[in-house]
């Protein structure tokens, strides 16, 4: 548990520093995650190597396990962030009606949007195939 | 009466008792979703954020107190978007099948979230400061927050945008996937994680863990794509 949040943790950090270090408009954990795929996609390639090289939790399955830990319960923590929004929603106060009108329309539009052209895309794809 | 209150005093500047609030409110809201049979109106960010908000209204704790304890769970936030790569790796077959129409949807949705944004908040006569603040609302808060500011708008309206559109998301999402009939889970995870970060990717991986893991993509591709496309569509306005 403890290796394998500390891989996890790496990841993040090398990801931040990458982040500042070349000002890509990208959160450092979303490279983290990228830099994590990257380990995992070598790690498989080379099981037997890594298997020696490795500490046994990076390959038996026990950083997988942190990993699901931590996703499962990805809303609690939007709580903090979330309360403190709360406080903060006189700044909505002059322009609110609008604004509520622009989030819910917008979101809905673009949900549908995406939704959409995927489903169309990946079925003109398999059309295309069985031709 | 003294007694307690010196109690309470204690408490309130610990980060245990926030720390504590936080997931307290959390565990109740995730029985009253999963009692209510996860129905989209019981989404637990809003409920655990509406009870947290609630005790600290009634308390009157100052957020700054508050945000002592809580900060041990907000700094998972970044450790669980690293953890992304897992459900990524895991359906990394299913993924690379799914490129093509992963990026058309991206581009389609990523468009649409910033225009359909800037176009109603100029029809409605949003003034253009905070328009700027609305154009990176389905993008997560950092990257939201940094964009808002680099345009000129107000990164904290920024922010309460965001975790809005995030909460609106999550809620709309399952009712508007099943009115359009869309029961490809591929198609409603990416489209939560693109309209509504990761507010709607915990929603994704609730429902399905295929979902998550395109909410997850998302999520990423998202916040990259705005922030180059941003600049571009506000300069349309005037």
């Amino acid at each position: 548990m403890i290796v394998g949040l500390t891989l996890i943790l790496a990841a993040q950090l090398l990801g931040e520093a990458l982040a500042r270090a070349t000002g890509v408009p990208v959160p450092g954990p979303v490279i983290g995650m990228a830099l994590l795929l990257v380990f995992l996609v070598v790690r498989d390639r080379y099981a037997r190597v890594a298997a020696r090289l490795l500490p046994p939790p990076l390959v038996d399955g026990q950083l997988e396990g942190a990993g699901r830990g931590l996703l499962a319960n990805l809303s609690l923590m939007f709580v903090p962030a979330g309360a403190g929004i709360v406080g903060r929603l006189d700044v909505l106060a002059v322009h609110g009606a609008a604004l509520a009108v622009i989030v819910v329309v917008s979101t809905l539009t673009t949900l549908a949007a995406t939704a959409l052209t995927f489903v169309w895309v990946s079925r003109w794809m398999r059309s295309g195939e069985g031709a | 009466m003294t007694g307690d209150f010196a109690v309470w005093v204690y408490l309130s500047r610990t980060p245990l008792l926030w720390l504590t609030v936080t997931l307290v409110a959390y565990v109740v809201a995730d029985r009253i979703a999963t009692a209510t049979n996860r129905h989209p109106l019981a989404n637990p960010v809003l409920v655990a954020i509406a009870l947290t908000a609630a005790v600290l209204e009634v308390t009157h704790t100052p957020y700054a107190t508050y945000f002592e304890g809580a900060q041990f769970v907000h700094f998972l936030l970044g450790p669980a978007t690293v953890a992304l790569a897992f459900p990524l790796y895991e359906h990394r077959a299913t993924v690379l099948r799914a490129l093509a129409p992963m990026l058309a949807a991206l581009l389609v949705g990523s468009v649409v979230a910033l225009s359909s944004a800037l176009t109603l908040g100029h029809l409605l006569g949003v003034p253009r400061a905070v328009i700027v603040s609305l154009a990176p609302k389905s993008v997560t808060t950092g990257v939201a927050m940094g964009i808002a500011q680099t345009l000129g708008g107000d990164p904290t309206l920024a922010a309460v945008l965001v975790m809005l559109t995030g909460m609106t998301g999550g809620i709309l999402v399952t009712p508007l996937m099943n009115a359009l009939r869309i029961r490809d889970m591929r198609a409603r995870g990416f489209a939560a994680g693109l309209a509504a970060h990761g507010v709607g990717t915990a929603r994704a991986f609730q429902v399905d863990v295929v979902a998550g893991a395109f909410a997850g993509i998302a999520l990423g591709l998202n916040a990259f794509l705005t922030a180059m496309l941003a600049p571009i569509a506000v300069s349309f306005l005037r």
